[in-house]
């Protein structure tokens, strides 16, 4: 048994998203640093589609029973009650009665907590995920308690490599609406700094920077959105389309960020300054 | 139709008419393209996510087709109260009383075109064109869930409290989706819709 002694801020249980019920108008969600919570999994020996716990911070938990668990993703310091030290990508074996507390990432925005075993939350529409967006999926607050599942036989791994340090270099491709925008907005987009504002949250990295200006000024209907896709509104302050976006979406949609690079926009603190390059293609 | 650059792991089709989308992604669902991960209608596109697929093969199922009309879905019918903030302003912008508003709007039996947006937001056409307008030039902050509403070519209901520019006719009670529910949404794409004064 886990018990959640404080449920911190922006913790949600998250894994691989709700594949393939877009036709209902549910996205896929899950992880918004998917390497980090695969790696988190990988850490305790858990299959990657076991829900993991993301939070950015404040998170405190008590294991009512003895535990093999690992923090991922953000840099920051672990304080551990009753039980030994450990550190952030390092497995630890904590005793019954460990608290466990993570202090305010010190670099990057979202942790990943992973308990060997899994925690037993039930699905919805075959996920663990909680959409931030539709409302959708299993919750967590302080007080709640999460029976920790069966161990998996596994070995457990030395991991694999650790992550470089985090990026602020992001790279882009053309979206499917970079011709509603002036050359010169584009020219920006690739060549200037877009600082990540406080209003962002899973579902979109918030940015202000240059003004990108349009070309065409009339209605889009709304069309399919891709996680990574950099929405502009009339305001000409780009979203970065992060987990939790909707399917469809209003605005044009001027590039759609390389994947291999949207976990930094999705650990990139308000106030981080992104430079994107365009990746051709 | 236009094929637009949407990264390496997806490909944005545009379209002449909302009936070409509804033909080519049926057509695309249909054929299960390996590789294919999600097809997504709207309007007028269909976006395909895929994590890597026969270009070729993806592209000429992209092109529009002559197909059969759908087949005829389900009637749902959604109980109505025409109390809605912009009754008043869509009467005046089409020259009609709220009162043939409200007539055409529920004598109208709509056809669920696709779901986008949230969950269970179903894009409902049929509406009768004087009852085109186009969306709001200053959308809400928060449309309350149940509003039922219309913009351009569409009628719709908010499945939950969200931003919107849609003009609001009314309300229901009925909740539009439920994922506790064995159909979690009320309406899928191909039902027919009925909306009923109450």
């Amino acid at each position: 048994m886990i018990e959640i002694i404080n449920q911190g801020i922006g913790s949600s249980f998250q894994d691989l998203g709700r594949i393939g019920f877009k036709h209902l108008g549910v996205g896929l969600g899950g992880a918004a640093d998917r390497p980090s919570h695969g790696l988190a999994n990988r850490l305790v020996g858990n299959p990657e589609s076991m829900a993991t716990i993301e939070t950015c911070g404040g998170l405190c938990v008590r294991l009512h029973r003895h535990a093999t668990v690992v923090v991922t993703g953000a840099r920051g310091t672990i304080d551990v009650r009753h039980g030994p030290p450990m550190a952030v990508n390092g497995t630890a074996h904590l005793p019954a009665g460990a608290e466990i507390t993570l202090r305010s990432p010190d670099d990057g925005l979202r942790y990943y907590l992973a308990v060997r075993g899994g925690l037993d939350v039930a699905p919805v529409l075959g996920s663990c995920s909680f959409d931030t967006l539709a409302g959708i999926g299993p919750q967590l607050s302080s007080g709640d308690r999460f029976a920790i599942g069966p161990d998996p036989n596994t070995p457990l791994v030395a991991e694999f490599g650790i992550r470089p340090p985090l990026s602020t270099l992001i790279h882009l491709y053309e979206g499917p609406r970079r011709d509603w925008f002036t050359d010169a907005a584009w020219t920006l987009l690739t060549t200037q700094a877009f600082v990540v504002s406080a209003s962002s949250n899973r579902v979109g990295a918030r940015l202000t920077g240059p003004v990108l200006e349009r070309r065409h000024h009339r209605e889009l209907p709304s069309e399919g959105l891709v996680e990574g896709a950099i929405e502009v509104p009339p305001d000409g302050q780009p979203i970065v389309m992060l987990a939790d976006c909707p399917v469809t979406g209003g605005y044009p949609v001027i590039a759609v960020v390389d994947r291999d690079d949207l976990p930094w926009v999705a650990q990139a603190r308000p106030g981080t300054a992104l430079q994107f390059r365009h990746s051709g293609g | 139709m236009r094929l637009l650059p949407y990264g390496p792991r997806a490909v944005l089709a545009e379209y002449d008419s909302l009936a070409e989308v509804m033909a080519v992604s049926d057509v695309l669902r249909a054929a299960a393209v390996p590789g294919v991960v999600d097809v997504v209608p709207a309007a007028r596109t269909v976006l395909v996510h895929h994590n890597g697929v026969d270009r070729v093969a993806l592209e000429a199922l992209l092109q529009p087709t002559d197909q059969a009309p759908r087949p005829v879905g389900p009637l749902v019918e959604i109980p109505v109260v025409y109390d809605g903030a912009d009754l008043a302003e869509v009467a005046s912008a089409t020259g009609m009383s709220a009162a043939d508003v409200i007539d055409m709007h529920s004598s109208t039996t709509f056809s669920a075109a696709f779901l986008g947006f949230t969950p269970g937001w179903a894009y409902l056409v049929g509406l009768p064109p004087p009852l085109h307008l186009p969306r709001r030039s200053t959308p809400r902050t928060a449309v309350p869930a149940g509003s039922v509403a219309i913009a351009n070519e569409f009628s719709g209901v908010y499945p939950t409290t969200s931003p919107g520019g849609w003009h609001l006719l009314g309300h229901t009670i009925v909740p539009m989706f439920d994922a506790s529910r064995a159909k979690p949404a009320l309406v899928v794409d191909g039902d027919r819709v009925r909306f009923v004064p109450s």
